[in-house]
């Protein structure tokens, strides 16, 4: 052990610091948290979505075309990607947020400089990136066995930011409300999964029976995955302004509760 | 980036706490508390559990919002000019608290990153390393670490931007002797560098031998601010420790003196002013009562600390 002769660093003044590092160092940190655990963050979901696709296009082969040039398959792969996209987008901020008010260590955060922009702005990002990455995986091992037009890619990427975007900041709303897995285990099973589910992932709306039909028109999740699915054929089962008009309002919506949430401090500061 | 340091707030408090009031439900945590604490000092604020010592410490980090009152650090408000005033601060929190994901170098890399510190304080991260004896640890997970080696890195944590402010909630509390030396050393070293350091400690001994100046609160209220010299002063009492022979009984005269007894050894308090030790001496001589041994003891922040959070005392300000 040095002993107290050792030099020791003055620092009696104010230290001067720049406010874009940290924001910087949050969002690094969040990739880094999902980095340590790529097995479960990005590997997993690839998987379990690879097996969908498996089952559900041995289960469907067949099965007329949804739309005009568009095999089961194929239609199946984008809704896919989206609904793996919502629900990573969705697990990594509220999950992150979560296990962190429950360690404690949230405080390094509470009383760092850091603002509720710079909160919501690290976050946010760093669950695109995550959602991003599980997309192109995804994507990268189907393209080898299926052949994905790519009709609108400008549509293709507004649509994954509005959407992954929105399960994010609804992540970041869960985290901060949820004070146990147990809440945050409730907010996945009997809302982010039934809606993803329910969304036209599996089927287009216009099979459905007129009440399903109406309901699926209330689901938000839906023009996020029907929006994501024009931009590969440039066919969708509603105009595409429509899901963009539905996603982008979706995502001001929940952005607006949840930097309310932060700049009041509302369930992180008492 | 680089973290600079300037001196142009050398006049202002450290601390400046005024009218302060927090209420959770019918319990009122702090009730009107009003002090500053001067740059440059090492000062100790202490009081019973529950006397609102985490309310405070937690409202000047920002954990914990006031229901009235204000707060600068360095004359930044933690409302108003809240990044700058916690830019100033560095706090080591009671609670044991650990981000399991990182190893102990990327987890204070980390967070001086938060403070807007970048590569350029890696040379002081290494440093406080040796210091707080981490270096060995420097690559470990810190959930793999032992409680103490996890208090060692909330030091460094709370110091790794070169805070001016540094506030210790019960630091030492569970930890062994050779990190008590170890935290104190380095304190020692960054408050001679003029660092203003506050400490909460259930350990009066440490407060005494630390502190310039001491506040003890209770019951949300600041019951008295004093150097630690002008706390020990203010007790105008002296303890005389008797062993009587043959285990004889105290004189009636004095018995209303006595603060503990045990083992033939009787402890009496007496006013320094009223009570001279002569004059035991002579009543014990009266009553034919021989002694054995004999001890006197002054008072320490303990007896103060006891007499002050047991009644309510005027206000003494240093």
């Amino acid at each position: 052990m040095p002993e107290a002769s050792q030099p020791v660093a003055t620092f009696a003044a104010e230290p001067q610091a720049q406010d874009s590092v940290g924001f910087q160092t949050l969002l690094k940190k969040e990739v880094m948290r999902f980095w340590s655990v790529l097995g479960q963050t990005v590997t997993a979901p690839v998987i379990t979505a690879l097996l969908y696709l498996l089952v559900f296009a041995q289960a469907m082969s067949g099965r007329a075309p949804v739309y005009e040039g568009v095999s089961y398959t194929q239609f199946l792969i984008p809704g896919l990607v989206m609904m793996t996209v919502i629900q990573n987008a969705f697990a990594n901020t509220s999950s992150s947020l979560t296990q962190s008010k429950i360690m404690g260590n949230l405080v390094f955060l509470l009383m760092a400089p850091l603002g509720p922009l710079e909160w919501f702005g690290a976050y946010v990002l760093a669950a695109l990136i995550r959602a991003l990455l599980v997309a192109v995986v995804m994507l990268l091992v189907t393209i080898p066995f299926v052949h994905l037009p790519l009709a609108a890619p400008l549509v293709l990427a507004a649509m994954f930011v509005l959407s992954a975007g929105s399960l994010a900041v609804l992540g970041l709303i869960a985290g901060i409300t949820a004070t146990k897995f147990d809440h945050l285990a409730a907010f996945t099973n009997f809302f982010i999964t039934p809606l993803s589910f329910l969304s036209g992932v599996f089927y287009s709306v216009h099979a459905l029976p007129p009440l399903w039909f109406k309901a699926s028109h209330l689901n938000p999740f839906f023009y996020m995955i029907d929006g994501f699915r024009y931009g590969f054929f440039g066919k969708a089962d509603v105009p595409i302004w429509q899901s963009l008009s539905w996603a982008a309002a979706f995502f001001v919506i929940v952005s607006t509760v949840c930097l309310w949430m932060l700049f009041t401090g509302y369930k992180l500061r008492k | 980036m680089i973290c600079l340091m300037n001196d142009a707030h050398s006049d202002l408090p450290a601390i400046q706490i005024s009218g302060l009031r927090k209420r959770y439900g019918a319990v009122q945590a702090l009730d009107g508390v009003d002090f500053s604490i001067r740059r440059g000092e090492f000062f100790g604020l202490l009081g019973p559990n529950g006397a609102g010592k985490s309310t405070l410490i937690n409202i000047i980090a920002g954990l914990i919002r006031s229901d009235a009152g204000s707060i600068s650090v360095l004359g930044h408000d933690t409302v108003t000019d809240w990044r700058r005033a916690r830019r100033c601060l560095g706090i080591v929190p009671q609670e044991l608290v650990f981000d399991p994901f990182f190893k102990v170098v990327d987890m204070l890399r980390i967070q001086a990153g938060y403070y807007g510190c970048g590569k350029e304080v890696w040379p002081w991260i290494d440093e406080m390393l040796e210091r707080l004896d981490l270096a060995s640890k420097r690559h470990s997970p810190t959930r793999a670490l032992s409680g103490g080696m996890k208090r060692r890195v909330l030091i460094a944590q709370a110091l790794v931007h070169k805070p001016p402010v540094v506030i210790l909630d019960e630091p030492t509390a569970g930890v062994d002797v050779e990190l008590r030396r170890t935290l104190w050393s380095f304190m020692r070293d960054l408050h001679a560098k003029g660092t203003t350091v506050v400490l909460t400690t259930h350990y009066l001994e440490e407060a005494q031998e630390m502190c310039e100046r001491i506040a003890i609160v209770d019951k949300g209220k600041v019951r008295i601010i004093a150097t630690t010299e002008q706390l020990l002063a203010r007790n105008p009492y002296r303890f005389l420790k008797l062993r009587l022979t043959d285990n004889a009984a105290l004189p009636e005269s004095l018995r209303a003196l006595i603060t503990s007894e045990n083992a033939g050894v009787v402890e009496l308090k007496l006013e320094l002013e009223k009570q001279p030790i002569a004059s035991v001496f002579a009543a014990l001589r009266a009553a034919g009562v021989g002694i054995d041994d004999v001890h006197t003891r002054e008072p320490d922040l303990e007896d103060i600390f006891v007499e002050l959070t047991k009644r309510v005392p005027e206000m003494l300000h240093a």
